[in-house]
């Protein structure tokens, strides 16, 4: 079983919320973000999104868009971030989900990268900037080898536009809870607990949130009613700060352990 | 006047689909935030292409305010010069704002107002685009911001103030290289976090679907007068139509007309820069791979690895990593052939052009001209070619005086 699918199961068993960091990869290095993942892994994330880098993040606010760039700088590509879960799994059996933009993918091939994502242990794909509307062989390719597809819906989607985008969602359907670029903030805009009400009646999968949730407090508010709490900005800012410092792991790990508990109403 | 009001309806083509889809090329690739309000935008533009109070507004301010039709000139110390075909040059460099980019910021400013939207935001390049479009906010009353890449604002002074003058607000880009897609970007950005009330007037045949569609559609009137002119100047059809392409609109809509008409041929010039390498030149045709870069699948100059390379021109107008998906669907079936001319080419057929006419063609526009220099010489003096001269070069006399007489003191 796809281990995306297999984990948001056993949580629901145990009536419990997923918590989904993100992070760059090869931000500061790709052996830091190596033992970021495992040292995530131990604090309790229940999915990891793997950002790929890219040079035109037109999703990102400054902060990831800042990562992508120190990741660029030392050329980090498909090919390493899959070479680097290669290695992940030697160690770790925890869900990842490949972050991209779709031109990274296009160059490297949709296909090949279906089977060398299989290959490598990766277990879903998002492209921020592929709609489902123009996702069929992409959705095709990944389903093939039993790799989830999640697709983003966002304050804006229509009823007809979530029924599509559920459709061709797997593993979980992510929703954007702001319309904006990532980044934090200090509060949640209103109507996200309705809006994920409305996606799961077009659904069974699992519902996450993301997008500007930064503090405890605000991912206990989102697990109260989604099944998923992604939290990006905070925890990439945090490892910008450290950059390559021996204490990177340990304290972004920390962080991550106070927004899973947080998320899972343990906090 | 009439005769434009009926003329001015999109006619039913085959491309793009109703996918946006322009053969392999176009479609509509953004996050999801923004894919209602690209449905809207569709739904909105194709009611107002059947609307006859907005066309015969559009037409309005065309003919009173942008000053069209805008002549075509027969070039004829340039043709003597050249020694070969009649060259004929259309005059998008006599609209309002100095550019074609007129025709489109207006047409979809208005197209804005129309929406109920209460902000503008734009991008630009060269700046030409940024104040075509504060022009048109200023004329109908929109709050109005322009990004522009900081390495933009340097080249190109002269718009950003122009730009304030307008009541604009100039928001600098400081991010990736600092130029047009790095503006774009930002742009997005913007778009992404406050599309309620905004409209993105995307400044050429480029983005996601329907952009690459309103652009052409408001600018194809170049390509509809010229054909017009043409045969009153000289009775029959241009043999040859030359446009530099940058993003692509003033080409497009100079060819678009013509498309049909299979004994016009028709070449696209991009900017060569200093050499056809990775990050000095954006001649996507030349050095680009099909890819998909801000919203639509074309041609793409990146790396193995999909990213965006940096790219080069002394046109800031010309200086973009992609291309309108459909000027690759129009060379991928060999309608059109794309050249491109280099730095030196361009500001040799600015000086010349100048002299030789007594116009200051924008340093995109000596793109076009300076393969009109190539080719021409060698063409029967019976034959007729149109180039279209899509801005003046005011912009960039600053620019130009410091690259050709840098042992004197411009500061």
């Amino acid at each position: 079983m796809n281990r995306i699918v297999e984990r948001f199961a056993q949580l629901k068993a145990r009536n419990e919320k997923a918590f989904i960091p993100f992070l760059t990869a090869g931000d500061p290095t790709l052996a830091i973000t190596k033992g970021l993942v495992l040292e995530f892994d131990k604090a309790g994330a229940d999915v990891i999104e793997l950002g790929v880098p890219f040079s035109d993040p037109l999703a990102d606010g400054i902060v990831i868009q800042e990562a992508a760039q120190r990741a660029l700088k030392h050329h980090v590509s498909l090919r390493h971030v899959l070479a680097m879960v290669k290695e992940i799994r030697a160690e770790s059996e925890v869900p990842i989900l490949l972050f991209s933009y779709y031109n990274p993918v296009l160059a490297y091939g949709v296909e090949a990268l279906a089977r060398d994502s299989k290959d490598a242990g990766v277990d879903g794909i998002l492209c921020v900037d592929l709609p489902p509307e123009e996702a069929t062989e992409y959705i095709a390719a990944f389903k093939e080898h039993d790799l989830a597809t999640v697709f983003l819906a966002a304050p804006t989607s229509t009823a007809e536009r979530i029924e599509i985008i559920a459709k061709c969602s797997s593993g979980f359907v992510y929703y954007v809870s702001r319309t904006g670029v990532t980044g934090e903030q200090e509060s949640m805009e209103s109507g996200v607990r309705g809006m994920v009400a409305k996606i799961k009646e077009h659904t069974d999968l699992p519902v996450a949130v993301g997008f500007g949730i930064a503090k405890p407090e605000q991912a206990a508010e989102v697990g109260d009613y989604a099944d998923g709490v992604v939290v990006g900005s905070a925890i990439v800012r945090l490892i910008g700060e450290l950059g390559d410092s021996p204490d990177t792991a340990l304290m972004a790990g920390a962080l991550v352990k106070s927004l899973a508990d947080a998320s899972k109403g343990k906090g | 006047m009439s005769e434009h009001a009926t003329s001015s309806k999109t006619q039913k083509h085959p491309y793009p689909d109703a996918k946006g889809r322009y053969g392999d090329f176009g479609g509509r690739y953004v996050p999801e935030t923004l894919m209602p309000a690209l449905q809207e935008l569709e739904k909105a533009f194709e009611t107002a292409q059947e609307d006859p109070v907005f066309q015969e507004t559009l037409r309005h301010y065309e003919a009173t305010y942008v000053g069209r039709p805008t002549p075509l000139f027969f070039a004829e110390r340039f043709t003597e010069h050249l020694g070969g075909a009649k060259v004929y040059f259309k005059r998008e460099d006599l609209a309002h704002t100095g550019a074609h980019k007129i025709n489109n910021a207006l047409g979809q400013v208005l197209l804005a107002k129309k929406m109920g939207k209460k902000r503008i935001i734009a991008e630009t390049g060269a700046g030409q685009h940024g104040v075509a479009t504060a022009t048109a906010a200023s004329l109908l009353g929109l709050e109005c911001e322009v990004y522009m890449g900081t390495a933009d604002m340097e080249r190109q002074k002269l718009n950003v103030f122009r730009m304030r003058l307008l009541g604009t607000k100039v928001i600098p880009v400081s991010s990736g290289s600092k130029t047009l897609k790095d503006a774009i970007n930002e742009a997005l950005r913007d778009w992404v976090t406050n599309v309620g009330e905004t409209h993105y007037v995307l400044g050429t045949v480029h983005g996601p679907h329907p952009y690459p569609l309103i652009c052409r559609e408001f600018q194809r009137i170049i390509g509809r007068e010229a054909r017009r002119q043409i045969m009153e100047q000289e009775g029959r059809l241009p043999d040859t139509l030359i446009a530099c392409v940058g993003g692509g609109s003033n080409s497009i809509g100079l060819f678009f007309e013509f498309l049909e008409d299979k004994d016009v041929k028709m070449i696209g010039v991009e900017a060569g820069g200093t050499a056809i390498e990775p990050e000095k030149h954006a001649a996507r045709f030349a050095g680009g791979s099909p890819g998909m870069l801000q919203g639509a699948m074309s041609y793409v100059l990146q790396d193995a690895d999909g990213q965006i390379q940096a790219t080069h021109s002394v046109s800031a107008g010309l200086d973009y990593a992609s291309v309108g998906p459909e000027h690759a669907y129009l060379r991928a079936v060999g309608r059109i052939s794309y050249e491109y001319a280099m730095d030196g080419e361009a500001l040799d057929a600015f000086q010349l052009v100048s002299r030789l006419e007594g116009i200051i063609p924008a340093l995109e526009s000596s793109h076009a001209l300076a393969h009109a220099v190539k080719i021409v010489p060698s063409m029967d003096p019976s034959e007729v070619v149109i180039v279209n001269m899509s801005g003046r070069g005011d912009k960039d006399v600053d620019q130009a005086a410091r690259l050709l007489l840098p042992e004197e003191d411009w500061a």
